[in-house]
């Protein structure tokens, strides 16, 4: 089928898309640019000489155990929320597909999260789970479990796990929805008669017909993982306790905005922009091919 | 292979919609039963009762000896085909074929025969390998009866399974599905609302209208003696002509002329029903009944033409004719015709029923 649209003037075309490469221009990729340019330099404490240094930058970045720690925090944080929210959303619209009775209000209230803006998804989770404050910090000191996200590092990564997750959830919630509701009913129907029970419908039927859907969302979670939730960090704990819960893109903020080592926190950003071209690139390639069945 | 029984069905979906209303029915060993009428009338939500897939309101339904109102759909050995044909997307047409023997465990030397079995005898063996999605429309349709009969099941269900296909392929796949049907011997629910299918498939035909069953009967038999108006006017193209006439006198008149017919006892007014192949020219000499008309226009179909037109006296009593081979009566003609008494039908106007002959 023929997708291009037909244009008899060669001028509208360009004008048309300009407004678009403009803004691309400007805040994408002049913003790209510079920070490449920017991890080539170094500034002294002042900022007032800088000196061009080709990779220093890196090499210091690299020489640092310190930066390899925050990789792993990153990969651990990412897998944990990429994993919990596409199971915890998974099983939500796969109840939601069920009922029809309610679903309206079910996935209104479903979708409310995605509305709420990171810092304060991370405020509300703070509230809740703030060790002299929280309701359920509060609950669970009196059930005798020994809660402190303040001084472990291990309950503060459970919190920014718990917020980013659940913010996460309605954005896959929707598409998983969208994706249930694409399989044709009878399809799961002649799997029934043909003797699948439930869950053998989920896994030989649905689950394989959902892969497209899956695949896409793995790759929207982990960028969302990686990026978003920066706002969700900084509220709820700075990237501590004793730096147990800083990502990498909470480092370059904290290094670049708050330390004002600006050299490194741009080597840092360039690195980042290598591992999200990276995984849009694999999303591209596969979406494209539409993921076989 | 196992009868299926159905004793006063019922079925109201949630929000209230009463889809089947207490329908018995009897389908011998070995029978293919064609449920016809027109959309909505509830023939699908029956077919899914006896499926398994929709809940039972009320009654009973039996496969075999068996109750089957609580069983789920896998435990009433049966297989059905879909209009959609329903075949598993990322399944190769082997493994659509053979994912119902191995949910059922059965060994694999076993799933290979009778998954080539199936093949042969419905000769998609050349595609085994492929997705549904590289098949034309018609391999999909017998993917789907493959996967019916590989499992061999007490009964077949069939929820207008030709209708996403062309005219030509309707046709052969309609005389395929017969004779499977009878070599296979399989008891068979098949519902369709196309008439040729109905009348050529059936070996009993039920006819359903609004939830209710009108008529069962075999399909000669229904369409020789309509039960009630409803099937008359359904079963049968061009439908049949049906004339509301008043008795005068002991004989019965319609527009400005006499029909030619005794009154039946005791009655005012009656419909009378005559099929168009049924009116001849000229007029009757003896029993039967007379109908004057004007010819409004004429449309030939090759084989033979039908002639539109409209009764004496009443503009909008419209008639029917049909004609064999061509014919150049012009438009504004008036011609009489007749027919023989065993041709005529007669209904209760209130009631819609037949009246005793
Ligand atoms: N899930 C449902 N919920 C409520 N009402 C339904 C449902 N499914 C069907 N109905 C209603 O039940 C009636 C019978 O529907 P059914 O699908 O059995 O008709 P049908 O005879 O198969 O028609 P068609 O020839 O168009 O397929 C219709 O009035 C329909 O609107
Ligand atoms: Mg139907």
């Amino acid at each position: 089928m023929e997708k291009r649209a037909i244009f008899s003037n060669r001028f509208l075309p360009l004008a048309l898309i300009a407004p678009q490469i403009l803004i691309t221009l400007v805040f994408f990729y002049w913003p790209a640019i510079q920070a490449v340019w920017q991890s080539f330099l170094i500034e002294d404490a002042f900022g007032l000489s800088t000196e061009f240094v080709w990779f220093e930058n890196y090499q210091l970045l690299f020489t640092k155990a310190h930066y390899f720690r925050t990789f792993t925090t990153t990969m651990l944080f990412s897998f944990l929320v990429a994993f919990l929210s596409l199971t915890i959303s998974l099983l939500l619209a796969v109840q939601a597909d069920k009922s029809i009775k309610g679903a309206g209000v079910y996935r209104t209230l479903l979708i409310w999260p995605y509305a709420v803006a990171p810092a304060v998804a991370g405020v509300l989770w703070i509230f809740m789970l703030n060790p002299s404050l929280g309701m359920i910090a509060k609950a669970m000191r009196s059930a005798g479990i020994d809660w402190n996200p303040l001084l472990n590092g291990g309950d503060a990564m459970t919190l920014v796990v718990i917020a980013s997750v659940w913010k996460q959830i309605s954005y896959n919630f929707l598409f998983f929805l969208a994706g249930l509701q694409a399989i044709p009913k009878s399809v799961i129907e002649a799997a029934a008669i043909d003797g699948a029970g439930s869950a053998r419908r989920f896994w030989t039927i649905i689950f394989p017909l959902l892969s497209p859907t899956t695949f896409f969302l793995v790759v929207v979670n982990i960028v969302y993982a990686f990026f978003d939730t920066l706002g969700v960090i900084d509220s709820m704990t700075q990237g501590g306790p004793a730096k147990a819960t800083e990502t990498l893109v909470y480092r370059v903020f904290a290094d670049g905005r708050l330390g004002s080592d600006l050299g490194g926190s741009a080597a840092q950003s360039v690195i980042l922009m290598f591992i999200v071209v990276g995984l849009t690139a694999i999303q591209f390639k596969y979406i494209e091919r539409k993921v076989e069945y | 292979m196992a009868s299926i029984t159905l004793r006063n069905v019922d079925k109201v979906y949630a929000g209230g919609v009463q889809a089947v209303r207490n329908v018995s029915l009897d389908v011998a060993d070995g029978e293919l039963v064609v449920l016809v009428g027109p959309s909505g009338c509830g023939k699908s939500t029956l077919l899914r009762m006896i499926a398994g897939l929709e809940s039972i309101t009320g009654g009973e339904i039996r496969i075999g000896e068996r109750r089957v109102n609580e069983l789920e759909p896998a435990e009433r050995d049966i297989a059905m085909v879909f209009q959609n044909y329903a075949l598993y997307p990322h399944m190769t047409v082997f493994d659509n074929l053979a994912y119902g023997l191995r949910n059922r465990g059965v060994p694999r030397a076993e799933i290979d025969r009778r998954v080539d079995e199936a093949a042969r005898l419905l000769e998609i063996e050349p595609f085994l390998a492929r997705k549904p999605r590289a098949l034309s429309g018609g391999q999909r349709q017998r993917v789907a009866m493959g996967r019916a009969i590989v499992r061999e099941p007490q009964a077949f269900l069939f929820d207008e399974p030709l209708s996403n296909l062309d005219a030509k392929l309707r046709n052969q796949m309609r005389i395929e599905i017969r004779q499977l049907q009878r070599r296979l011997g399989t008891t068979s629910v098949y519902v369709t609302h196309d008439q040729l299918e109905a009348m050529t498939l059936a070996d009993l035909l039920v006819v359903m209208n609004k939830g209710e069953v009108e008529q069962v009967g075999p399909p000669l038999d229904v369409y020789e003696r309509p039960a009630s108006v409803f099937v008359a006017g359904f079963i049968g193209a061009p439908a049949m002509n049906l004339i509301e006439a008043k008795a005068v006198n002991g004989r019965l008149t319609a527009g400005s002329g006499a029909l030619d017919l005794p009154a039946p006892a005791g009655v005012d007014t009656v419909r009378v029903g005559v099929r168009p192949e049924h009116l001849h020219f000229g007029s009757a000499d003896g029993a039967g009944l007379t109908l004057g008309l004007t010819v409004d226009a004429i449309e030939p179909v090759g084989a033979e033409t039908y002639l539109h037109g409209h009764l004496d006296g009443s503009p909008r009593t419209t008639l029917i004719v049909r004609v064999a081979g061509k014919s150049l009566i012009p438009p504004g003609t008036r011609i009489d015709t007749h027919a023989a008494a065993g041709d005529v039908h007669l209904f209760d106007i209130a009631t819609g029923k037949r009246l005793p002959d």
